[in-house]
């Protein structure tokens, strides 16, 4: 049964979420609250929409010089003693990081959550190096040992329901618990604490650059993410190479959007600016800190004036919360690293000739609820447009499917073809809802809504259309 | 009442863009919008070669098929003085989605721009140009207002739909959880993924069931053959109105 006519890949993980009654409602119920959080947060600010016109305005500064805006932050941070190392594709980022990794003999890295590492499948790249990853963010070490993919950008086990967290649990620790987020949330910390003081070498990801000042910023709710920044002698921060602003103030924008867009939260439990390792006297931080910038298919977007703004992100989750697909569905249903409208987006970005990830252009419904909630502003429904024109202009989208909405359209600019059709389509509706030998025939000739119309009783369909009624109407006069 | 009314729409012409969705399924629709501007006195033309503005072409994807829509419709439209178009989502397309299809042709573009400037949803024009909120409408009954995604997100439609309905004498107006969520419609989108269209207008229909309201009202046809197709399916006795048959209606009941 072909919906999208792409490979339809999509359609099918869906269904298999719409079957999972529990999962839907921890989707829905997760959604609901972040967004309802969000738009409290958004109401109470009272100069929200002042803020995100400042923080639009600087991401959109920062992506339109990036390559000077780069250069700076890097002068200043390598003055400071960072250790900068650049990176085309996930593979290179891989190996700078187990490159260092070996230098520094670690066998155990504890990591902060991290997307970019999840996108880069850094996990799987330490563990073939021999060095054992650990992720310390409760969530996603969840995820690990579970062996999924985060299902949301900043809550990765939305998905998952409490019950089967204290199964994982409990197979892990081999003694009973109970189904309570403190003994849960104790478990954790108690296993987790105890493994951090073993790891040689940190791994985090990176929020925000700043240029003015050489730094870049975590921000995380649990504390971990300073943990794993300070105690191992050696500290790496992936960053994705758009995430950077010019200065101080920019960067006071986004700490004050991002909580309120992601969770509603007024502030972020801890923001820790780092800029640089720990100098001769300091107790505090890291012997060396590394940055490892990765582009991944980023800067290529630069020069599509369609895309270019989807860099202005800045990975709050607002946009999959706001969006009735995601919220209908979760992240799982994407197949992809990044869910939502803003994984839609990108996803197909990053590997313009991966067919799979190009059929997500058709999981929306264009509703724009997505850019309402955006702190920057992106136009997401706008984007998954041209990537459907994108998708046609490369004949995907099946060529049936295709071919079929063309004659459409083309139809549609010749008024007499247009109300011809209308009246032969508008007989062939009537005659299904009708029943009978023909009606049955004149559904199954239309099998893209024989789907549909399981689910929807028909509509009324009128005999007449409104340009035949117009002459009686003129008569009312 | 009607005298100062008529005063109001008195000289006024406008061109009904009345969409496809509505010329095909919903006739009723455009016959309504037609007798309540002509109640106030607003003499409506119907430009006979108007077809589609080209908005289910440009989301699926198909740009050139989309831009021919569109310049045949400007060239449709851009003689009258004003454009009345029964949806929020077709208005929305004209002010939004023109500017996208042009935005790299100037001439072309200050066409649309032109044209977007005279073209209202039917309840904005109601409200902001005739500048009427009470058009003497009756109706018994509870109603809950759903903003169509593209009225408001894409138009800016504000409160003008509200406003008008509180006018209606007898019509209770009932408080919708979520009611600015999308209604799982999406034009092509249903018909592509209907499952996920189901769950989404499931939440849409339950919202409604727990309003208490006994009809539903919205700016476009789109979300209420939708939502009225799911309501009959789940065997939910909620009516689907535009709001020009709500304006429409003189006395109690269903007009
Ligand atoms: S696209 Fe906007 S809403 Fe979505 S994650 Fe990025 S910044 Fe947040």
């Amino acid at each position: 049964m072909s919906g999208l006519g792409l490979h339809d890949a999509f359609l099918d993980r869906a269904r298999h979420a719409l079957g999972q009654e529990h999962l839907k409602q921890a989707v829905r119920r997760t959604t609901d609250r972040l967004r309802d959080g969000r738009a409290a947060a958004s109401a109470e600010a009272g100069a929200f929409e002042a803020w995100r016109d400042a923080l639009s305005e600087a991401r959109r500064r920062a992506i339109g010089r990036l390559d000077v805006v780069l250069q700076a932050w890097q002068a200043r941070a390598e003055a400071r003693g960072v250790l900068v190392h650049h990176a085309v594709d996930a593979r290179e980022a891989c190996d700078i990081v187990v490159g260092i990794a070996r230098a520094k003999g670690a066998r155990l890295a504890a990591k902060g959550k991290s997307m970019l590492s999840e996108e880069i499948e850094l996990n799987q790249a330490l563990e073939a190096a021999c060095v054992e990853a650990l992720e310390t963010d409760l969530g996603e070490w969840i995820i690990q040992l579970a062996g999924e993919r985060p299902s949301h950008i900043i809550l990765p086990v939305v998905h998952k329901p409490r019950g089967e967290i204290r199964e994982l649990f409990e197979r892990h620790g081999g003694e009973p618990l109970s189904d309570e987020t403190r003994v849960l949330a104790g478990y954790a910390r108690d296993r987790l604490r105890a493994e951090f003081l073993r790891a040689e070498l940190g791994v985090t990801g990176c929020n925000m650059a700043i240029a003015e000042t050489g730094s870049i910023a975590l921000f995380s709710n649990e504390g971990n993410g300073r943990m794993v920044s300070t105690l191992p002698r050696t500290h790496v921060a992936l960053m994705g190479v758009e995430r950077i602003v010019e200065t101080l103030a920019d960067f006071a924008h986004l700490v004050r959007l991002l909580p309120r867009s992601a969770t509603g939260q007024r502030v972020t439990t801890y923001v820790n600016v780092l800029s640089g390792p720990a100098r001769p006297g300091e107790l505090d931080g890291p012997e060396e800190l590394h940055v490892v910038v990765v582009d991944a298919g980023r800067t290529a977007q630069l020069a599509e004036r369609d895309y270019r703004d989807a860099l202005a992100c800045v990975r709050c989750g607002a946009c999959l919360n706001a969006c009735p697909v995601y919220s209908a569905v979760g992240g799982h249903a994407y197949g992809t690293v990044y869910p939502g409208p803003i994984g839609a987006v990108i996803e197909p970005l990053y590997a313009r000739d991966d067919e799979r990830r190009a059929e997500l252009a058709e999981a929306s419904s264009l509703c724009g609820a997505c850019h309402e909630a955006c702190p920057v502003r992106i136009p997401l429904h706008d984007m998954l447009v041209r990537l459907r024109q994108d998708n046609a202009r490369r004949g995907r989208g099946g060529p049936t499917a295709l071919a079929l909405q063309r004659i459409a359209a083309r139809a549609m600019a010749v008024p007499f073809v247009y109300d011809a059709a209308g009246r032969i389509a508008r007989r062939a509706a009537r005659l299904a809802a009708g029943g009978g030998q023909l009606g049955r025939w004149a559904l199954g000739s239309a099998p893209v809504l024989r789907e549909l119309l399981r689910r929807r009783a028909l509509p009324d369909v009128p005999i007449r259309s409104f340009r035949e009624l117009w002459d009686e109407l003129e008569e009312e006069r | 009442m009607t005298e100062r009314s008529e005063a109001v729409g008195a000289r006024r012409r406008v061109a009904l863009m009345v969409t496809c969705l509505v010329d095909q399924l919903a006739p009723e629709v455009g016959v309504a919008v037609v007798r309540v501007l002509r109640r106030q006195g607003v003499q409506v033309d119907f430009p006979r070669a108007q077809t589609c503005c080209g908005q289910a072409a440009w989301n699926g994807g198909l740009a050139d098929e989309a831009r021919a829509l569109a310049e045949r419709a400007i060239e449709i439209f851009e003689p009258y003085e004003a454009v009345v178009v029964p949806s929020g989502s077709c208005a929305g397309m004209v002010h939004h989605g023109y500017e996208e299809i042009f935005r790299d042709d100037a001439a072309w573009l200050a066409r649309a721009r032109a044209l977007a400037a005279k073209t209202h949803e039917f309840s904005q024009y109601v409200v902001s140009v005739l500048g009427l909120v009470d058009l003497g409408a009756a109706r018994d009954g509870t109603c809950a207002y759903h903003p169509s995604c593209h009225a408001t997100r894409l138009l800016g439609l504000g409160d003008e739909p509200r406003r008008l309905l509180e006018a209606v004498r007898g019509l209770r107006i009932a408080t919708l959880a979520r009611a600015e969520d999308c209604c799982g419609f999406g034009g092509a989108f249903c018909a592509k993924l209907p499952e996920l269209s189901d769950a989404i207008v499931g939440a849409k229909v339950s919202h409604l069931a727990q309003s208490g309201a006994d009809t539903v009202v919205s700016s476009d046809v789109g979300c209420l053959l939708n939502i009225q197709g799911a309501c009959k399916h789940r065997g939910l006795p909620i009516e689907a109105l535009h709001i020009a048959q709500v304006l429409e209606g003189r006395k109690g009941g269903a007009a």
